[in-house]
């Protein structure tokens, strides 16, 4: 334990270590943040939904902060809603108990330079036999109200507002954002900066009716992260994507090592036919074609990350480092404390798991840390050839989705960069705090 | 995996008694020998491992036989001179046909040796024919498929390995001359990048270099249509060359360096070494004669670990830059479920990487002295 400890403290002297410890644990944080906020099956159904899911978002629009670097501000979506109070809604009952108002109403502030690409609202609404009524009005900063529309609502209604010929021919124009955002006097077509308000009035004819409403604006910017071809938001597949990548490269380079270290002193131990096959094994798999076989068999049995995991850890374990081990194995076999538990009787098994292993511990650590980085590049790598957990929301599912769609010719570079540098971030930290472990534990690196 | 280490060996004294020729070239010979018996084991049976891989549990066996099924159903089904015949004389010729085609393609016999034909024919490289896929002439043999890509893909492989290689190793000596200089820290604080793969700087070299500056090309082998002069070809090519090239050398170099310079500074502490340089020979000298020439044999070895790297991590690189090599034809087979393409270009890869190995084999008993004395061992590490 106090070597442990001694080792910690060796370790926060280097300042590239405590940067990778603290990259790692900020990984940690947000794969706890990720799994502790959308469940699993959650993450798959948000991950997998097609419109129904993700119909409020705008197709490819860039992150939101994009405005911070930029003169030009372009609309940033939103979403509100009655149901969770993010738009106010309040019920008059009338003289009649069966006739109620509705009032709904939203104000927002609009500083952008562009006009939205598209408004929207989804009523939802309860009644019996007798229709909800509503009627839409748009009031701009300079107090006009214009009319939008007006309409029986049924149990679930859509209304798109540039997709309205009622609205277009009252406007007299096909542009239905400009006419509402741009003000009619003045000649340049930028948007009126100000608070609009959406009013919508129902009325509903029946006791227990009420009306619920959801109002959309399609901007060109979305959210933290931005949105893909299918309006999903990025910030799922990042934030989800963590403690995936974290959890393969951890499991990867743990079983590898592990597994390696084990195979390798029992081949040492026991000596003989069994050491023989190892070294065997190993040249064989030497030739064996790392990624066309995973690519073999993500292609032909299941495409599962759990699986090819399995597979990258069975690949792994006969690896060029099985043949380090086995020379330093070699040399710690004819030590004097192995003589004297062999003296004491002590089991073969007892000897490899309690005084071999043990003491390659400090050359294990380093190893696996430093490994860490690959493998989580492995799984991005798969998922960019098609490989990658189909059902699973990853980093490099984001980079291969954006691959297909061409995001880098059509400049839509937030798609790609945003899990790429994720998946730098992660490298980096792994590769520095190995680094910094090998320093520590290799003595012979110690001086250099 | 780029985290490769440098595999240290022993390093053997430099050998300063001359054998005779003679027994030398027997003695390399009969290694090369040896060592070529065992590598054409080892790649029977790593193909025949791939063999198994790829037909676990019958998988394959079932593609090919509902795939023979679909094509003659269909076959007879479109086929106007069948048109005449009763569903019930259609239903039974469609089932002769796929019993006959079965038994043509052996599909009845048992795994075990169906097995051995598989590696026999794997072996003499008859990968049979492609479902989809096309050669540029035309042809489905996947063994043409694959050839026809294999210049490319050596091209690619070739250049920047060996510029990697020999970068590192040259900087590397001259960084362990000056250990501790500002270069130095700068190489040790760029190592940690190699943790990303070539793919990954290529993403960005492409969007930096072609998608902003528009410099360089997206990808591809050369400009298209592609010049009919040879020089200005050679000169398309070059220059597709460069972000892909690029894209390796940034991954691997650095900790290549890194790994190189520690490996060359934990020598030059050897005895034999501080006792060269008290003898007052130049640092050239010393370098050449008493640091490189005794770790030839370890170099060798780890740039042939280098290449094997290089050989399957380059499906990737290749696809992002869709460098017309085997790796984009394995990744096309991926998208068209050519199973006999996939199949193929496993087992052309793991003759790759078995020449690859046994070729560094042989310049390593070339220059390893145990191996010409004969004393010790000897045999890659």
């Amino acid at each position: 334990m106090s070597a442990l400890k001694k080792s910690f403290r060796e370790l926060l002297r280097y300042p590239s270590a405590i940067l990778g410890m603290a990259i790692i644990l900020f990984l940690l944080g947000v794969s706890v943040y990720a799994l502790a906020t959308i469940p699993y099956s959650e993450a798959i159904r948000l991950w997998r939904g097609g419109e129904e899911v993700w119909y409020q978002n705008p197709k490819y629009a860039p992150p939101a902060w994009f405005n911070y670097f930029s003169n030009k501000k372009k609309p940033v979506s939103f979403a509100v809603r009655t149901t969770d109070g993010s738009m106010t809604k309040t019920t008059t009952p009338s003289s009649d108990p069966n006739i109620s108002t509705v009032d709904i109403t939203y104000a927002f502030d609009y500083a952008y330079d562009d006009v939205p690409q598209e408004l929207m609202i989804y009523f939802t609404s309860q009644y019996e036999e007798k229709f909800t009524f509503a009627s839409v009005s748009w009031i701009t900063p300079d107090g006009r109200t214009i009319r939008i529309a007006d309409m029986a609502v049924e149990h679930t209604q859509n209304f798109r507002f540039s997709q309205d010929q009622k609205l277009q021919k009252r406007l007299k124009t096909d542009h239905v954002m400009q006419a509402l955002f741009v003000d009619p006097e003045s000649s340049t077509q930028k948007p009126l900066k100000g608070q609009y308000q959406l009013v919508i009035s129902g009325t509903a004819f029946e006791k227990d009716a009420s009306i619920d409403a959801e109002f959309v604006l399609h901007g060109e910017l979305f959210g933290a992260a931005g949105t893909d071809k299918y309006r999903r938001d990025l910030l799922l597949p990042l934030l989800y994507g963590t403690p995936i990548a974290l959890a393969f490269g951890l499991l990867a380079a743990l079983g590898t090592s592990l597994l390696t270290m084990v195979i390798a002193a029992t081949g040492t131990w026991y000596g003989g036919w069994l050491d023989e096959l190892i070294q065997r094994v190993t040249e064989v798999n030497l030739v064996l074609p790392f990624l066309a076989i995973l690519i073999m068999v993500g292609t032909f049995y299941s495409r599962s990350i759990w699986l090819m995991l399995g597979v990258t850890i069975l690949l792994s374990i006969f690896s060029g480092s099985i043949k380090t081990y086995r020379s330093i194995f070699m040399q710690s076999k004819e030590s004097s404390y192995i003589e004297a538990a062999r003296a004491y009787g002590a089991s073969s098994s007892r000897i490899i798991f309690s005084y071999l292993i043990p003491r390659m511990v400090p050359l294990l650590i380093p190893a696996l840390v430093s490994s860490i980085p690959s493998f989580v590049f492995l799984e991005a790598s798969l998922a960019v050839l098609g490989l990658g957990d189909p059902v699973l929301p990853t980093w490099g599912k984001v980079i291969n989705d954006a691959f297909y769609d061409g995001a880098l010719y059509q400049g839509r570079y937030y798609w790609v960069l945003e899990p790429a540098i994720l998946l730098m971030i992660t490298g980096f930290g792994f590769a520095l705090l190995g680094f910094a472990l090998d320093r520590i534990f290799n003595p012979r690196l110690r001086d250099i | 995996m780029t985290s490769e280490k440098i595999v240290s060996s022993e390093p053997a004294p430099p050998s300063k008694e001359k054998t005779r020729k003679n027994s030398t070239f027997t003695r390399v010979f009969r290694y090369s020998l040896v060592r070529l018996f065992s590598m054409m084991i080892t790649v029977a049976i790593g193909v025949y491992l791939t063999i198994l891989i790829a037909n676990m549990g019958g998988y394959v066996d079932t593609i090919m036989r509902n795939e023979i099924k679909d094509n003659i159903t269909q076959g007879i089904l479109a086929n106007p001179a069948f048109r005449s015949l009763s569903t019930e004389a259609k239903a039974n010729l469609i089932q002769t046909k796929i019993e006959t085609e079965i038994n043509r393609r052996g599909l009845n016999q048992p795994f075990a040796i169906r097995s051995v034909r598989y590696l026999k024919n794997a072996l003499t490289l008859n990968l049979g024919r492609a479902i989809y896929m096309k050669s540029d002439q035309g042809s489905k043999e996947v063994r043409l498929i694959l050839l026809e890509r294999l210049p490319a893909t050596l091209l690619f492989t070739g250049t920047s390995s060996l510029m990697v290689f020999f970068a590192s190793v040259y900087i590397a000596l001259s960084l362990s001359r000056k250990y501790g200089s500002f270069w130095d820290k700068i190489i040790i604080a760029f190592s940690p990048t190699s943790a990303a793969p070539p793919w990954f700087y290529g993403i960005f070299l492409i969007l930096i270099f072609a998608a902003i500056f528009k410099v360089l090309p997206f990808g591809g082998l050369v400009d298209s249509p592609s010049p009919r002069n040879p020089l200005d070809y050679g000169l398309s090519v070059l220059k597709h060359l460069i972000l892909p090239i690029s894209s390796v050398v940034m991954s691997f170099i650095f900790l290549s360096i890194y790994n190189w310079r520690t490996f060359f500074l934990i020598y030059s502490s050897e005895d034999y070494v501080e006792m060269a340089k008290a003898k007052g020979l130049s640092a050239r000298d010393v370098e050449r004669r008493y640091i490189l020439r005794p770790t030839l044999p370890t170099i060798i070895t780890n740039f042939a670990l280098l290449v094997i790297t290089l050989w399957t991590g380059f499906t990737i690189t290749e696809t992002v830059f869709l460098w017309p090599g085997l790796g984009i034809t394995l990744f096309r087979a991926i998208g068209f479920y050519d199973t006999p393409v996939i199949v193929g270009s496993t087992i052309i890869y793991a003759y790759l990487l078995a020449i690859t190995v046994f070729l560094l084999d042989f310049v390593y008993a070339l220059v390893d002295p145990r191996v010409k004395v004969g004393s010790g061992g000897g045999g890659s590490q």
